[in-house]
């Protein structure tokens, strides 16, 4: 038994002491992995603050962009370009889908909203393949997959720009979305569409305009997912990671999304590493939806979720 | 209001018809807010008059007839439309945005006044920082005006009943209307409460000068407070004048009282 509670409790840390140029590289791996999660919860949570509408779609938005980017640069357009590019395909997108899906759909049960996302996400996993190919794809950015050493520690460069892009885009959202007027307007969006209506907030345009930032956030996260890993399907299935994090951040929550990321990201690595031996590995499976399981038993609405108050 | 105001009434309705499927909620009905007026809108339960309101600020929109903001024709336009024209209102069950603080609530009816640079605004910086003190201390004379300085920092949605219904008014007060359309402001409340919201009405009238249009269930507030009655039954107007007109009109007793329709 005190074995057990040794090993548990008490080894993995002497391992993390004693190497630990090794910890701080498992940490800065938690660390890119934590980010890229919350890049696309945020898509979810933008998506939810304005509309209430839980999008089902946002795996597949990030699928359909990075196939679109890779699409565009098997054609020959440089990088820029084909980033270009890809960034109004996916504002057009948002366009098309307030028209199609949302504008008809006002004032529906919100489920109703819930069920056209899963339409969108078939729609979008099928339109994507057949525009551009269903093989797996290698994109190439630019950007060399190799490592340096800073003080011991084994520094990737692909992982490290990944981070840096993710952290500055997730930090300007934030600021965006918690002090300007659109940040106040879509707050009110998200509580009542009528009232809103009423003091004149455009709801199509703050759709659009939400729609459009998710879909460019889709764009990075499929950009730097796809760099590591290659374009295919199973990319959409990131989508399953974020869900965790939000019940971790809290579905309304931008600085949720990031935190929960985060704290995902490291602890699954950690785990994988230091405590996956003791059970034979893939610890980081299972560990974000046992973490969420946890979160919801304890505090339902996330860490910086709002409590839902309801008057009895 | 220093721009000078057009003359002729701020509001037009002209024989303006809302039909849903095969009702008629709203059967060719005209009317016209001058300037400056409490105009009250009255009638029994499923007269029509919420619905016509809707069709006033833009939700819903009349299959005939038309309407008429300072005499340009708008029967046509969508809600966020109507408030950029200055028409603000309130709701039967109010709508407020519960999760937010009541000085945010107030706040967002001044969204339509807010110009300027994003980047500025997300940095708060400069200009940006400037406009929002500015704006904030507009909402600050609100709230001391409809005396709601001690709930300024509770979320909307904890508020009782009566408090949420001036809350929405102060939001829709925030926009600086030129009409302001209220739908039943004193449905659920005591009779206190009834009064404060009373003077709070007349006040807005006479302090700002803002034309109202109000639908009221408690005929012995319309009478008080209101310059002229219009009375709706059956998606039809039955009567339309000055209060002790209106009291003493046929028609209109019999509508409230009951009487057989063929």
């Amino acid at each position: 038994m005190s074995d057990l509670l040794y090993m548990v409790l008490v080894a993995p840390f002497k391992d993390m002491a004693g190497a630990p140029a090794f910890l701080v590289e498992v940490l800065i791996g938690g660390v890119f992995a934590g980010l890229m999660y919350s890049l696309v919860a945020l898509g979810f949570v933008l998506i939810y603050k304005a509309s209430g509408v839980f999008n089902f779609a946002q795996g597949v938005m990030v699928l359909f962009a990075a196939l679109t980017l890779v699409g565009l640069l098997e054609r020959g357009a440089p990088v820029v370009v084909a980033l270009a590019l890809t960034v109004a395909v996916m504002v057009g997108l948002a366009y098309a889908i307030e028209r199609v899906v949302l504008r008809p759909l006002v004032n529906q049960p919100q489920i109703i909203l819930f069920m056209a996302t899963i339409g969108l996400n078939f729609f979008l996993e099928g339109f994507g393949e057949m525009a551009w190919g269903a093989n797996v794809k290698k994109l190439d950015i630019g950007i060399p997959d190799r490592s340096f050493i800073v003080r011991g520690v084994q520094i990737n460069e692909l992982e490290l720009t990944a981070a840096v892009t993710a952290a500055v885009l997730v930090t300007l959202l934030a600021l965006f979305f918690q002090t300007t007027r659109i940040g106040r307007a879509l707050r009110a969006v998200a509580d009542d569409h009528e009232a809103a209506l009423s003091i004149g907030i455009p709801l199509k345009t703050i759709w659009v305009v939400v729609w459009s930032v998710a879909g460019v956030v889709a764009i990075v996260a499929g950009l730097m997912w796809g760099a590591k890993s290659g374009v295919q399907f199973s990319l959409s299935l990131i989508a399953l990671k974020a869900l965790p994090v939000l019940i971790l951040g809290g579905f309304e929550s931008v600085p949720g999304a990031i935190v929960g990321g985060l704290i995902i990201g490291v602890g699954e690595k950690l785990g994988e590493v230091y405590w996956g031996p003791l059970v034979g590995g893939a610890i980081e499976n299972w560990f974000a939806y046992v973490l969420a399981l946890a979160f919801l038993l304890v505090r339902p609405q996330g860490l910086f979720g709002e409590k839902i108050i309801e008057r009895v | 209001m220093s721009h000078p105001a057009p003359a002729g009434p701020v509001l037009e309705v002209n024989g303006v018809s809302v039909r849903f499927g095969a009702l008629i909620a709203v059967n060719q009905v005209s009317l016209s807010v001058a300037r400056g007026q409490i105009v009250a809108i009255i009638g029994p339960n499923g007269a029509g008059k919420t619905t016509l309101l809707n069709a006033v600020s833009g939700f819903y929109h009349p299959y005939e007839g038309r309407i008429a903001f300072e005499g340009k024709d708008r029967t046509r336009l969508q809600p966020p439309d109507v408030a950029a024209l200055g028409i603000a209102r309130t709701f039967q069950n109010v709508a407020l945005f519960k999760g937010m603080s009541v000085l945010d609530n107030i706040m967002t009816g001044r969204l339509l006044k807010m110009r300027g640079s994003f980047l500025l605004e997300a940095l708060y910086w400069g200009p940006a920082k400037r406009q929002e003190l500015e704006h904030r201390a507009f909402v600050e004379r609100i709230i001391d005006f409809l005396e709601i300085q001690a709930i300024r920092k509770t979320p909307a949605g904890r508020l009782p009943y009566g408090l949420q219904k001036r809350v929405e008014l102060a939001r829709a007060l925030a926009a600086e209307p030129k009409l302001l359309l209220l739908d039943e402001p004193m449905a659920g409340m005591n009779v206190e409460e009834k009064e404060d919201m009373c003077r709070f009405i007349l006040d807005v009238n006479h302090e700002f000068g803002t034309t109202i249009a109000l639908i009221e269930h408690d005929m012995g507030v319309v009478m008080d407070i209101s310059d002229r009655v219009v009375v709706l039954d059956y998606g039809r107007k039955i009567a339309d004048g000055p209060p002790a007109e209106v009291r003493k009109d046929q028609a209109v007793r019999d509508a409230y009282l009951g009487v057989a329709h063929e």
